[in-house]
């Protein structure tokens, strides 16, 4: 039977980007997925006849640029779309855009402009200091080696630099809620919502929770990645999914795609290998999940193959997202109110009020429907027509707040579903009349829709809860960090682990930095 | 009034009525949120009891969880150090348990009742942490604690006794085995195993039916010289056998709150406790790791000149504070001055001499006491009896 160096669990970004990097240096790796379509988060599917979606991510801003060039992505058919500047709906009509650090829009005052520019200078600066961090394994703070040292000295020499001013706001900010720093630097009610929006996506938190600076400097790291705004993949986001695919077969990667991995194989004291769904056992000198840690220990390994306080860590990992998703085929292209036509393929939000954001999230913290959502909204057939018939269009957004639990439950005599989507509909309608017209085929997806589809605990993308006690060197969970766990032989290596979630594909490059450097494939 | 129908803060025990009676001193301590004697009528003679005829100590109180289910043997290798599965059915065995870290959080006794039947005995509350373990595992977990009465007999006599009250054929019982009998109509499990390192057995036993057991034991056994014993009179009899006691010995990790002032099996002597042919338990790794790197503290047992005891003492090494003492007294029966300590590795090894530092007071002085002592084997009180089967008669 043939043996692998490295059985990579997932063929999502950063599993694919793991086994590339492994094979890069010369190991036998095998990539093994469930799913039929490589790329898992960044997926296409056929939607209606001719129609087709980004079925679960729908956004670039977060992939590294230096990922793409290393692994040739380009070469393997990558295409982005265009850096999209965000549109900010209002209901009045006079709606923002906010592009990189300009700031346009009939109700903006020439200081929410200034405030606008030293905002994001400042904030790109801290990104730029967490970017140190996420380029490598997050430092352990008691049991440190020279290389956590290293780079302990070298981010504090970086928050020195900075000056005493940011040094201060950072360490005050970090913590705080996005809310609080909001209303201290802007006035527009409509701009606070919208860089709001950017702090709470795919999260279970309002602008009013704690953690939510750390999470929008989360955001941020994108644009020091190389990102400007968002972007659309040309072709959906599973043609992300296929460069990688295609960039990791000529590295040498093996990859079965359509079979699962139903158990992690422990023997004695160590991972050695993985029992497939076909009922196939393949070996390896080391296991690399890009699975949530929750699948990966729980479901994968089980808990009685840890230690009972790790067991309790899993345990204890918060995973639920608040994040839902409305697809629509539609029979054409829909008329935004004070859109013009070619804008309507920028990203458009619909976020009017931080305080309509922090009422929509409390009704899911009590397992109910919101009544008021926030949108964040994708027409990517303009850029891209062959996602839909000639003269039709396909629209999907990100849709806060959707419980991933509901106390009458989803699948209940109600119509969860239906009565989501009815009312998704009527706050898209008031500022797009008549797009219910035009409407082929719908769908809506709650969290728990992607929990089974991509196999993400708590259909979380992040692959966990992205707050500061669960990221950095805390992440996923202390006893956890550096990539591998208790367990000899088993690694992690996906959105759960160090620098987090997004298409982003740091996690996977550092996890395989980190088994290369431990030296256990040689 | 009894306390019973008082309502104190600290529960009385399902003996409590006889306890009280017997209890001549009024000297109460609180065991686990139940009021129990420090002594009874005199310390010594108490003691005295355990190794000349039969003492009683009521161990109600202990923490009792039963484990059951498919899983039960799984879980508890995955919770203790050693290897469960070499306790049969009907036998119980000593282990000791660690969190991930390998810090020791307490010890106990496993009782394997039956096929997939356990019952966990702990110093410490552990529900928690045992429902944490039961993650993965299809095991129910039953605090039996107030559900079962339980009695230490232990001594020289105490198998005759209990043969009285119908424990026909017990003295056939082995070291950490199981027997059952009929009591008043309800079944008493004995099991011969105890705290004093002498012959004992604990008696286990619906706790209606508790007030009849202590009755008629102390009828039966009046012309053997039975007595109550209370705490104090046990601690003598545990370090002259030389058994730990948890949060007297080690602090339990859970309520460690300082840094470093956990300590690990491998560190308080119990290394044979632990299986590292196991290719799991809770603190392997952790202790593996230390096993190789070295350990940081050695738990050694001292015989101190003199007979004062080392209570909390400092144990010095060339005027050099190397170690402390945890429990000491003076051991009649062995006639020997014994402390256990904690000392600073590479120190310890048997043979090693020190100095422990003793202060005691005399009419209001306090007098300090530079004694030498010596590391040596033990424990010093081991008595055939203790291991003969059938057990020796009287």
């Amino acid at each position: 039977m043939t043996k692998y160096d490295a059985i990579v669990i997932g063929a999502g970004h950063n599993g694919l980007i793991t086994s590339s990097y492994l094979a890069k240096a010369g190991k036998k790796v095998l990539v093994v997925d469930a799913r039929s379509q490589a790329g898992g988060c960044a997926s296409t599917k056929a939607f209606a006849n001719g129609f087709h979606i980004s079925d679960c991510a729908q956004w670039v801003h977060q992939l590294d640029d230096k990922i793409v060039k290393e692994l040739s992505l380009e070469m393997h058919g990558l295409r982005l779309g265009k850096a999209k500047p965000t549109i900010a709906l209002q209901a009045s009509g006079e709606h923002l855009t906010l592009d990189g650090d300009s700031l346009s829009g009939a109700g903006i005052s020439a200081s929410d402009k200034k405030a606008y520019k030293a905002f994001r200078s400042q904030m790109r600066a801290f990104a730029k200091l967490m970017l140190k961090l996420y380029r490598t394994r997050a430092p352990k703070m008691v049991d440190a080696d020279w290389g956590d040292r290293m780079t302990l000295l070298s981010l504090g020499l970086g928050l020195k630099m900075m000056g005493r001013k940011n040094m201060q706001d950072m360490m005050r900010l970090v913590l705080i809620n996005i809310y609080d720093v909001m209303n201290e630097h802007f006035e527009h009610d409509g701009l606070k919502a919208a860089v709001a929006l950017d702090a709470i996506t795919g999260t279970n938190m309002g602008p009013r929770s704690p953690n939510t600076v750390f999470t929008y400097i989360h955001r941020m790291v994108g644009e020091a990645l190389g990102n400007r705004g968002v972007s659309q993949v040309m072709g959906g986001m599973g043609s992300l999914g296929g460069a990688l695919l295609s960039s990791a077969k000529t590295q040498g990667v093996e990859v079965r795609l359509g079979e699962a991995v139903t158990r992690i194989i422990k023997t004695n004291d160590r991972v050695t290998g993985v029992e497939l769904s076909s009922g196939d056992v393949v070996e390896a000198t080391v296991v690399v999940s890009s699975a949530d840690p929750t699948t990966t220990y729980r479901d994968l390994l089980g808990y009685r193959h840890i230690e009972a306080g790790q067991a309790r860590r899993v345990e204890q990992y918060r995973t639920r997202s608040g994040t839902g998703k409305l697809h629509l085929a539609l029979s054409g292209l829909p008329s935004f109110t004070g859109v013009s036509g070619e804008d309507h393929s920028q990203r458009l939000i619909i976020a009017p009020h931080m305080d309509a954001m922090e009422t929509g999230l409390n009704p899911i913290k009590y397992r109910e429907l919101s009544s008021q959502h926030v949108f964040d909204i994708s027409l990517p057939s303009i850029e891209d027509p062959t996602l839909a018939p000639a003269g039709q269009h396909v629209l999907t957004a990100l849709v806060h707040y959707v419980p991933y639990e509901l106390k009458m439950g989803w699948d209940g005599h109600e119509g969860a579903r239906e009565q989501l989507l009815e009312s998704l509909l009527e706050q898209l309608e008031a500022y797009a009349p008549g797009i219910r017209d035009l409407i082929v085929a719908s769908e809506v997806r709650v969290p728990e829709d992607f929990e089974a589809s991509h196999g993400v605990t708590g259909g979380n993308w992040h692959h966990g809860e992205l707050s500061i006690d669960q990221s950095l060197m805390m992440r996923p969970f202390p006893g956890s960090t550096q990539y591998t766990g208790s367990v000899e032989g088993l690694y992690l290596c996906g959105a759960g682990s160090h620098p987090g979630g997004s298409l982003m594909g740091l996690a996977g490059k550092n996890a395989a930095e980190e088994i290369l450097e431990q030296g256990v494939l040689s | 009034m009894s306390a019973a129908e008082r309502k104190t803060m600290l529960l009385p025990t399902p003996f409590h009525s006889r306890v009280e009676q017997y209890c001549e001193l009024n000297d109460w301590g609180a065991w686990q949120g139940y009021t129990t004697p420090n002594s009874y009528f005199d310390v010594e003679l108490e003691y005295f009891a355990i190794r000349s005829t039969a003492g009683v100590l009521d161990l109600s109180p202990m923490n009792k969880y039963r484990i059951s289910g498919p899983d039960a043997e799984a879980f508890l290798n995955r919770l203790v150090t050693r290897d469960v599965s070499k306790i049969g059915v009907n036998r119980v065995g000593y282990a000791v348990w660690c969190n991930d870290a390998g810090e020791l959080m307490d010890d106990g006794t496993i009782f394997h009742l039956a096929e997939n039947d356990y019952r966990l005995c702990s110093y410490m509350r552990a529900d928690e942490w045992l429902e944490w373990n039961a993650l993965g595992f299809d095991v129910t977990i039953n605090n039996e604690s107030d559900d079962i009465a339980a009695l230490a007999i232990q001594g020289p006599v105490s198998c005759t006794i209990l043969t009285l009250i119908g424990c026909e054929g017990l003295n056939e019982l082995k070291p950490f085995g199981i027997a059952r009998f009929d009591f008043d109509g309800v079944e008493m499990m004995v099991s011969r195993t105890g705290f004093t390192g002498d012959l004992g057995y604990e008696v286990w036993i619906d706790p209606s039916k508790a007030e009849a057991l202590w009755d008629q034991l102390f009828e039966k056994g009046r012309d053997y010289l039975i007595k109550p014993i209370g705490s104090h009179a046990l601690h003598m009899a545990r370090i002259e056998a030389g058994f730990l006691q948890a949060k007297v010995d080690f602090v339990p990790a859970e309520i460690a709150v300082r840094p470093g002032r956990t300590r690990t099996p491998l560190e308080m002597g119990l290394d044979w406790q632990v299986d590292f042919n196991k290719p799991l338990f809770n603190g392997r790794a952790a202790l593996l790791k230390q096993k190789e790197e070295g350990l940081r503290y050695r738990f050694v047992l001292l015989d101190v000149e003199g007979n004062k005891p080392a209570e909390h003492s400092f144990i010095l090494k060339n005027g050099k504070q190397i170690g402390i003492v945890t429990s000491a007294a003076w051991c009649p029966t062995a006639k020997s001055n014994l402390a256990f300590a904690q000392v600073e590795m590479p120190h310890g090894a048997v043979g090693e001499e020190f100095v422990a530092e003793i202060y005691y007071q005399r009419e209001l002085q306090w007098t300090r006491l530079m004694a030498p002592c010596k590391v040596i084997e033990g424990p010093l009180f081991n008595p055939p009896r203790k291991r003969q089967t059938p057990a020796p008669a009287h």
